[in-house]
């Protein structure tokens, strides 16, 4: 098999590479080249942008005594990944680049052009397994990423290769030392890679300027003001800047972000609670179940789960969750599990609060 | 294992390296010091880079005391550049112009940009024609605008990237028209029969060891001798107090040796390598007939051929060649592994799409018919499955755009 092994510089994809090469392959290192002025220096524990991280992909390529090419795809990056991630916030909606970046980037540009090229697959770092074209969680609860998987189509996992999914970080970390790699002990990345000094709001606000409108709360009173609806996210308790306190004195959240009317919508932890989900663009990976039906779903990248159950709606598909959550998020994706197994994800459009939790949102139906 | 990068470096000879390895050898047995020590040994190797300054200024036309040894062709155009500049402004506050090329290497390019940056330095980058060409018109035109306030022209005498000549010993002679000094990085020139510091008229050139069969790691700039130049590296003074640092023995050996072999052996060598490079671009052709030759096709160095395959990109047509055994480049090696459209072909109006299925394919000293027969047999298939490749890619795009 003639695969090519998609290499951050991070510890994960250079054992998954080297994992390949164990197996036999015939192996080609590529480093993506996803910034269009990237840092020389690599600063604290973000993403692969870095000239430093090239080189630490290819110096692992050198150890692994296999080809390794530097491809740009900044230009796909910037329209695909980071122009989404920015009018998701614009829309009002909580985007997951990273998702993204699987769904558009690594499983759609690079894997065509990789198939085009002569190559049967594309090999990742990604801690999740992949079983008889079927996708399932890692061995490694804390390291999983099959949520930001879960979006691609049996097309592209067809063409997927992700050689990690039975291990530990821990014991990817002691390969790597056993194998002789310097990345062996470089830290985890888990920021946003192409927001070099963290600062989300920052970054947005230099892409969106300024729209200054209305905090409010759930009748409408205005209890401040915001500098731009881009600025906040579904659950968000800090930097709301309320000069009235409510009046149990109790903190108060995020419930919902307007665009339209350019208003943030504020409420106690009660009114966050979540008891539907609406879905739009379900993608599944294995033929869907006759809806309804249960199943376990995952609302973020890191926890939120929950028991579900999953019927079709107007937009998509409805999900009921078997206990509430708080600060659902629009943008984010709805990824639904038996077991460790992934059956599809959908994106999610709205949500709203538990039966006989109020009025306010819309009561809920019981799909 | 077919090498079309000579361009990039080229191979050392075999005399070079003999040399080379014996000047190192010597220095263990103690008879070669420290060029600058007063002692035997020192004087000793003091000898051999007089030597081997006088056998490289005679190679390239030059005076001996015109030659500045440096660490290679980035260190003598950063010298060129900013220590003229600076010279200049010393002299006159007025001069703060710097008139480029815009397609210089980035040695110049970038040291300008830094003048522009960093010491109240104008950068006037001196547009080329499609052939990458800069014309005496345009250089003339440049000058007429406010020529009192011009410190420095650079123009080099052969592009690393498309391989184009410009007339050099013309254009330095409109700058002297108006007492302006002219350098010109000759890296990629000194093999082009004919090439001459002193019949070209020019006040600098830059010149390195390594692209013509000497070490990589020394170069030098050609200085003239009425030229001032205020020093970029700052120590104990050696080149005329121009450039300081331990003179390297062995490399001046090195480099001496490799530019006499190859200004006596270039009348045959650029004719050889003229025909293998034809012999290339009429096979490509035939075998893919929308490849686009870039750059200049008369006035071009005889191992140049860059060649654009539209509906690729270069990154993919270069894996696949290396996969075949052919190594050769997207366009200048220098952009950190990160490939970046060519400022030279954005300069020469070329479109972004054609840049980006750009192939370097250079001749050198080593260079047979069989490369070329490689070449040749490969570049069907090869540029079939890159236009496959970015034919998919594009889908992919259009899909992600709609969904």
């Amino acid at each position: 098999m003639k695969v090519l092994a998609a290499m951050s510089g991070g510890v994960d994809s250079a054992v998954a590479a080297a994992r390949a090469v164990a197996a036999g392959w015939d192996v080609t290192g590529v480093h993506l080249a996803l910034s269009r002025q990237p840092a020389t220096l690599r600063t604290g524990s973000r993403g692969c942008c870095s000239l430093e991280d090239s080189h630490d992909a290819r110096r692992t390529a050198d150890i692994l005594s296999i080809p390794f090419y530097v491809w740009d795809f900044a230009e796909r990056f910037a329209a695909d990944v980071i122009d989404d991630f920015v009018s998701e916030y614009q829309a009002g909606r909580t985007p997951n680049p990273c998702l993204r970046c699987n769904e558009k980037i690594k499983f759609a540009a690079l894997l065509d052009r990789a198939l085009a090229l002569g190559f049967d697959a594309v090999v990742t770092g990604h801690h999740a397994r992949l079983v008889d074209g079927r996708l399932y969680r890692s061995v490694d609860a804390a390291k999983d990423q099959s949520y930001v998987l879960a979006v691609l189509t049996p097309g592209q996992l067809a063409h997927a290769v992700f050689p990690l999914g039975d291990s530990t970080k821990d014991q990817v970390r002691a390969e790597a030392a056993r194998l002789g790699l310097a990345v062996a002990s470089k830290p985890d990345s888990h920021d946003i890679c192409f927001i070099a000094d963290g600062d989300t709001q920052g970054f947005l606000a230099r892409r969106l300027g300024e729209r200054p409108g209305d905090i409010v709360d759930t009748d409408g009173t205005v209890l401040g003001s915001h500098a731009g609806t881009h600025g906040f996210t579904v659950g968000q308790r800090r930097g709301l800047n309320l000069t009235r306190p409510s009046a149990t004195g109790e903190p108060r959240y995020v419930l919902s972000i307007s665009p339209k009317t350019n208003t943030v919508v504020v409420g106690g932890a009660a009114d966050l609670q979540v008891g539907l989900v609406r879905c739009g663009r379900p993608v599944w990976i294995a033929e869907p179940p006759s809806q309804p039906f249960d199943c376990q779903v995952q609302l973020r990248a890191h926890g939120m789960v929950s028991a579900a159950r999953i019927a079709a709606d107007d937009a998509g598909l409805r999900a009921v969750l078997g206990e509430p959550q708080r600060g659902v998020a629009a943008g984010q994706a709805l990824v639904m599990y038996d077991g460790d197994r992934v059956l599809g994800s959908a994106t999610i459009l709205g949500t709203e609060r538990p039966a006989g939790a109020g009025a306010q949102p819309a009561a809920v139906g019981t799909g | 294992m077919p090498y079309l990068d000579h361009a990039a470096t080229t191979p050392m000879l075999p005399e070079v390296i003999d040399a080379v390895s014996a000047s190192m050898r010597a220095s263990a047995t103690g008879v070669a010091g420290n060029p600058s020590s007063v002692h035997t040994s020192g004087r000793q190797a003091r000898r051999i880079i007089e030597e081997s300054r006088e056998r490289l200024a005679a190679a390239l036309d030059a005076r001996p005391s015109e030659v500045i040894f440096t660490s290679g062709g980035t260190e003598a155009d950063n010298l060129a550049v900013k220590g003229i500049y600076a010279a200049r402004r010393a002299a006159d506050p007025a001069r703060r112009r710097l008139l480029v090329s815009a397609v210089e290497h980035h040695a110049v390019l970038d040291s300008a940009d830094y003048l522009a940056e960093h010491s109240d330095a104008e950068l006037v980058l001196l547009p080329v024609d499609s052939d990458g060409v800069v014309q005496p018109e345009t250089l003339a035109a440049a000058l007429a605008d406010d020529p009192d306030t011009v410190a420095l022209v650079s123009v080099m005498w052969a592009n690393n990237e498309v391989g184009s000549i410009s007339p050099i010993r013309e254009l330095a002679e409109i700058a002297h028209g108006y007492g302006i000094p002219f350098h010109t990085d000759a890296v990629q020139a000194v093999g082009v029969p004919g090439m001459s510091f002193a019949e070209s008229g020019v006040d600098a050139m830059t010149v390195t060891a390594h692209k013509i069969g000497g070490p990589v790691g020394v170069g030098a700039l050609l200085l003239g001798r009425g030229m001032d130049c205020i020093p970029v590296l700052h120590g104990g003074g050696q080149e005329r107090d121009v450039r300081s640092g331990t003179l390297d023995t062995p490399g001046a050996v090195g480099f001496a040796l490799a530019a006499e072999i190859a200004v006596r052996g270039r009348d045959e060598l650029a004719p050889r390598l003229a025909r293998l490079r034809d012999q290339l671009i009429d096979g490509v052709r035939r075998a893919v007939p929308d490849a686009v030759l870039n750059g200049h096709p008369v006035h071009r160095l005889p191992g140049n051929a860059h060649l654009s395959f539209p509906g690729c990109e270069g990154d993919s047509l270069l894996m696949l060649l290396d996969a075949r055994g052919i190594e050769c480049s997207t366009g200048s090696a220098c952009s950190a592994g990160v490939a970046q459209p060519s400022h030279v072909l954005l300069a020469m109006g070329t479109d972004s799409q054609r840049a980006r299925g750009a192939l370097r394919l250079s001749l050198g000293h080593t260079s047979t018919a069989s490369d070329v027969q490689a070449v040749v047999e490969a570049i069907g298939p090869v540029v079939e499955r890159a236009r496959r490749a970015s034919a998919a890619v594009g889908v992919a795009a259009a899909t992600g755009r709609s969904a």
